[in-house]
Formats: C-alpha cells, sequence, structure tokens
C-alpha cells in the first residue's frame, strides 16, 4: 500500500481554455501533499487529474504525465476505474448515496466493484468505520440511512468509504470546508493516523490545517482571469510557512495577496 | 373603523411611535367582509339579470376580492393589500382548477356508483340484452389489465434505457435527434398511432385485431411519456453522486444501475404511472384494433379483447338508461383501477426505501 506519485509537465484543459500549465511535482508515499492557492488557480483541478476523475466533466482533458510508481496512469492501456480503485477521493460536500444504508455506504465501493462474502464485508466495514472514528457513534444503527447523519460524520463516512476499497493514495478535495471546527478537529486527527497507511494530498483553503497536517505544501497560483494557473513552488510545509522561496507565496500566506 | 384599526398583539406600548408595527385587520374584518360581499351580491342580482348559483357564487367572490383589497389597503397599506390581493386569487385559482376533477369524480360516482357489486366486477356482458340490468365488465378489466401490463412490459424497459442513453452517454447530433423523435412522438395523437398499427399489423402482416395489436398501439403513446419523466428525474440526480461513485473505482454501467437509477426512482415511478394512467384510459386506437367482444378471452394474442374504455365507449352510446348506467359504472371501476394502481406503485416504491 501507499505509493508515490510524479507529475511532470502537467496541463489541464476545459475545452480550449487551458486551466493549468506546467506543472510537476514529487508526491511521496505515507506523506501528507496540501494544495494551497486562491480560488480558480487549479488546485482542485490538479488533484482531479491524479485519478483521471478530471476527465469526467465533458470537454475536460489535459497533457503531461502522472506516474504512479512509475506507472502511467494516462497511457492508453489504462482503465480509469483501475486508476480510480487504487486512488479514493473525498470530496468538498459531504455525498453519501442517498438510498443507502450507513453500512451499504462503506460497503459501497467494495458491493459495486464486485460480489463478497457478508463476512469479509462485516469485518471490512467495521474497519474502515473505526479507522474513520465514526463506529462508536453508529455501530447501533448501520441500517439506517447515511444521508441522517450530521454533516461531520457524513464526512467522515464518506473517508470510510473511501478507505474501505484500501487505495494506495487518497485524495482529499478541501474536506473540511462544510465542517464546523469540532468535525474539522476529528478529521485532521484522521488524517494525522491515516498518514501511516495511506499517501494523501488534500487540498485546502485554510493554511493553518496545511501547517497542522502537511509535510509538504504546494502553492498555486495565477497571473490573473483567464490566464492558466500555475504551481508557483511546493517545498516542505516547515520552510513554505517560515522562510518560503518565492516572493508570491509569503505574500499569499500572511495575507497580502491581491 | 375602531374594528378595523387594532395593534398587533404583544407590540409595544410605544406602538404609536413605533416603526416596526402597523395597524393590521381583524380577524373577525374579513368575515364581515365576506358576509358583506354575498349581501351586495344579493343586492345587485336584483337590479342585473345575473342568476343561478354558478354565478352568484363568481360574483360574490369577485365582491369579495375588490373589498377585501380596498379595506386591507386603507387599514394595513398597500403591500399588505397586494398581499391579500394575491394569496385570495392564488386559493381561487386553486379551487377553481379541482372543479372540474371534483365535479367528474361526483358524477361518476353519483350514476355508478350504485352498479358496484360482486357481479358486475365478476361477469361479462355476455348474453346481456340492451335493457337488461345485471351483467358486469369483468372481461374489460382483463383486457384494460393484459393490455396495459403488456405496453408497460415494452415500453417501460425501452423508455428508460432510452433516457439513461440520453442523460448518462448521448452527446451530438444522435442524441439530439433522439430527444426530437422522442418529442414528435409525444404529440402523435391517439388515433394516428392506432392507425399506424392497424395498417402494419392487419393490412400489411394480415394479423387479426387482438388486445395485443391495441398493446402495440398504446407502446407508441406510452413510450415518450416514460422517457421524457425518467430523463428529467436522472438529470436530478447529483453529479457529486455519480462522482462519489467514480472516485471508488466504480464501472460508469453500475454507477448507472446501482447509484444513480436508485436515487431517481420515486420520480421515474410517478412517471411511469402517468405512462399507465395515459394508457388505461385510451379509447381510440382499441376502436381500431381491439375488435368488439362482450365476452371474457384472457388471451391478448388471438380473437378480440374488451376494455373497460370501450365498454364505455359502446354502452354510453346506446339510447336505453340500462346501458348509459353501465357506461357510468365501467368509467368508475377504471378510474378506481388506475388510482389502486397508483397507491401500490408509491407503495412499492416507499417499501424499497432505506429508513
Amino acid at each position: 500500500m501507499a505509493k508515490s506519485i510524479d507529475v511532470s509537465d502537467l496541463s489541464i484543459y476545459y475545452g480550449k481554455f487551458c486551466a493549468v500549465q506546467g506543472v510537476s511535482l514529487t508526491i511521496e508515499p505515507r506523506s501528507v501533499t496540501a494544495f494551497i492557492g486562491p480560488s480558480g488557480c487549479g488546485k482542485s483541478s490538479v488533484l482531479r487529474t491524479l485519478n483521471r476523475m478530471h476527465e469526467v466533466v465533458p470537454g475536460a482533458w489535459s497533457s503531461g504525465k502522472v506516474l504512479l510508481d512509475g506507472e502511467d496512469i494516462y497511457s492508453p492501456s489504462v482503465d480509469p476505474v483501475n486508476v480510480r480503485r487504487a486512488i479514493g477521493m473525498v470530496f468538498q460536500k459531504p455525498n453519501p448515496f442517498p438510498t443507502m444504508s450507513i453500512y451499504d455506504n462503506v460497503a459501497a465501493g467494495l458491493k459495486l466493484q464486485g460480489r463478497r462474502p457478508r463476512r469479509e464485508l462485516d469485518e471490512i466495514v467495521e474497519r474502515s468505520l473505526r479507522a474513520a472514528n465514526l463506529w462508536e457513534e453508529v455501530k447501533d444503527r448501520l441500517e439506517r440511512p447515511g444521508a441522517g447523519l450530521s454533516g461531520g460524520q457524513q464526512q467522515r463516512l464518506c473517508i470510510a468509504r473511501a478507505i474501505a476499497v484500501e487505495p494506495e493514495v487518497l485524495l482529499m478535495d478541501e474536506p473540511c470546508s462544510a465542517l464546523d471546527p469540532i468535525s474539522t478537529l476529528a478529521i485532521e486527527d484522521l488524517i494525522e493516523q491515516l498518514k501511516e497507511h495511506y499517501t494523501i494530498v488534500i487540498v485546502t483553503h485554510n493554511m493553518q490545517q496545511a501547517a497542522r497536517v502537511s509535510d509538504r505544501t504546494g502553492f498555486f497560483n495565477l497571473a490573473g482571469v483567464g490566464q492558466p494557473g500555475r504551481l508557483i513552488e511546493i517545498d516542505n510545509t516547515q520552510r513554505i510557512f517560515s522562510n518560503p522561496a518565492e516572493k508570491a507565496t509569503e505574500d499569499y500566506i500572511s495575507g497580502r495577496f491581491g | 373603523m375602531s374594528i378595523l384599526k387594532t395593534p398587533v398583539p404583544g407590540a409595544s406600548t410605544l406602538s404609536g411611535t413605533s416603526t416596526l408595527s402597523g395597524a393590521r385587520l381583524r380577524r373577525g374584518t374579513l368575515a364581515l367582509v365576506a358576509v358583506g360581499a354575498i349581501a351586495v351580491t344579493g343586492l345587485l342580482e336584483t337590479f342585473t339579470p345575473v342568476s343561478g348559483w354558478a354565478g352568484s357564487v363568481l360574483m360574490a367572490a369577485a365582491v369579495y376580492l375588490v373589498g377585501q383589497t380596498v379595506i386591507s389597503f386603507l387599514v394595513e397599506g398597500r403591500r399588505h393589500a397586494l398581499d391579500r390581493l394575491v394569496t385570495t386569487a392564488v386559493y381561487a385559482a386553486f379551487a377553481l382548477a379541482m372543479l372540474p376533477l371534483g365535479a367528474v369524480l361526483f358524477k361518476v360516482v353519483q350514476r355508478g356508483g350504485g352498479l358496484i357489486n360482486g357481479t358486475f366486477l365478476t361477469h361479462s356482458l355476455r348474453n346481456i340484452g340492451p335493457t337488461d340490468t345485471g351483467g358486469g365488465v369483468y372481461h374489460g378489466i382483463v383486457g384494460t389489465l393484459e393490455q396495459a401490463a403488456l405496453a408497460s412490459l415494452i415500453s417501460i424497459p425501452l423508455a428508460m434505457l432510452t433516457a439513461i442513453y440520453l442523460v448518462e452517454y448521448g452527446r451530438g447530433w444522435f442524441a439530439r435527434l433522439v430527444t426530437f423523435f422522442v418529442d414528435v412522438m409525444t404529440g402523435v395523437p391517439s388515433i394516428v398511432a392506432g392507425l399506424f398499427i392497424f395498417t402494419v399489423w392487419v393490412l400489411m402482416l394480415g394479423l387479426n385485431r387482438s388486445g395485443f395489436a391495441a398493446t402495440l398501439a398504446l407502446t407508441i403513446l406510452m413510450i415518450p411519456i416514460v422517457v421524457r419523466s425518467t430523463e428529467e428525474m436522472l438529470k436530478l440526480v447529483p453529479d457529486s453522486l455519480r462522482e462519489a461513485s467514480y472516485a471508488l473505482g466504480v464501472p460508469k454501467w453500475r454507477t448507472i444501475l446501482k447509484v444513480v437509477v436508485p436515487t431517481a426512482v420515486p420520480g421515474i415511478v410517478t412517471g411511469i404511472m402517468l405512462g399507465v394512467a395515459r394508457v388505461m384510459g385510451e379509447t381510440a386506437p382499441l376502436l381500431l384494433l381491439n375488435g368488439f367482444t362482450s365476452s371474457i378471452n384472457f388471451d391478448p394474442f388471438s380473437g378480440p379483447q374488451a376494455a373497460l374504455p370501450l365498454i364505455v365507449w359502446d354502452q354510453a352510446g346506446r339510447p336505453n338508461p340500462q346501458s348509459i348506467t353501465r357506461a357510468w359504472g365501467s368509467a368508475l371501476v377504471l378510474i378506481v383501477m388506475v388510482l389502486l394502481l397508483n397507491l401500490g406503485a408509491r407503495a412499492l416504491a416507499r417499501l424499497s426505501r432505506t429508513r
């Protein structure tokens, strides 16, 4: 488990519009990498190209290379479904399946990928919910709908659902932006624990969060409206927040941006 | 004017100077206006040629609307007066829209209700003369149920697959073409669908009229309704659910089958029931394709088969009161059948939901 990602010269397009240009970065296994930057700078788009979710949007395409442990995930022989099994994703808004119970939500990935014996499913569901710090809260109501949980619980349910399929990498697109501080803390603790087994990439607008949870931080910026976003720099989080190489990074972090 | 001006309960004692509380109409005032409107109507009717209860009700309603708005304007001001005017108008429009529905139901129950009994529901009209009482519409119930079931069996899968194609896969000119033809099909008059099947089935293929021939025409009518409603329901499923499923490494077809369609099921069921109701009440194609019989025929594939709308049409066209009463009774049976199917489908959709 836990693989590295190498991105080289990645550009992302929506139709003819170039949203992100020339991104190259390396993500180490069992580390947390945070992407920060202003809205529209393409950090979410970069995240979505890492597991080929980007191409789900009509008209969206990309160029460049994304290597998962040395294997190009954009090579023509690669099935995007297999890529997404290896690289899971948690979204900005909690999106549990409304027709499914808590149990079925967690088991969804496994069930929808193929049949598994019930006992094995039970084990995986419990393990995933425990890993997501949700087991104690829901163990007595696994057959209730997942949509009935609170926002923070729903997001942890979505994380449990994502790790139930045992991906190599977990991508998180602003996972706490719709949550209160206590739920946010619960999820940050969770990220800290998950780091032991997974490679995690997180997009966040909360710079304190990036400083708290990540080992490395990448700063994205765009020159202006209609211009493509770029990766300005990526370095150890400590360094980015104390002594960044680029002036733009320092301006953004200290709030002097724009 | 003292009955009109009253401070809002709980308003501050400084209400004279408060800018937050204003004069409101007392609860009893509107009742007074209503009584006044009825009185004015009575007065007006002595001078004008308006008569009959429908005219009186309409006039009283109009007088009430004007009176209420004017008094509200004088006491409460322009915004409240407009609010009351529009609120009353919306309720009036609702009542007006419900009127035909209520009237039809009332008339059908009044004229046909007395006929409904065990015999009527379990016997056919075989050997029942025009002036005989007795007999029933069992042959029609069997025919209508079989034809509607067969039509559903053919159209629901076709229509749902079409809708799924249009929403999940369809891009470019072919999808636009399919959408266009679905729209055209929605507009096809039922008699034209009937004539088309008559031409193909009876004239070209030389086959006999039967329940199944009618079923084919009903299918043409049902498919576009179900496609359209299913399409709209599938579009309402948020993309975030599809993405959540893709992100788990679930293939697209399984995502559609296990996430998208189940999420849209309540709406899809409603659409299907609209289609079934439309098809069960359809008469024109049946006139061409069912053939005529007053006997029970369980086999829709051979020989003429009756249907409830056909019985209504046939019996209502006869001069004797016994037949006309039977027409009302058959209409009532048809309405109740559609209602029961609707309730049943809803209960099923509700049962399948996670609680």
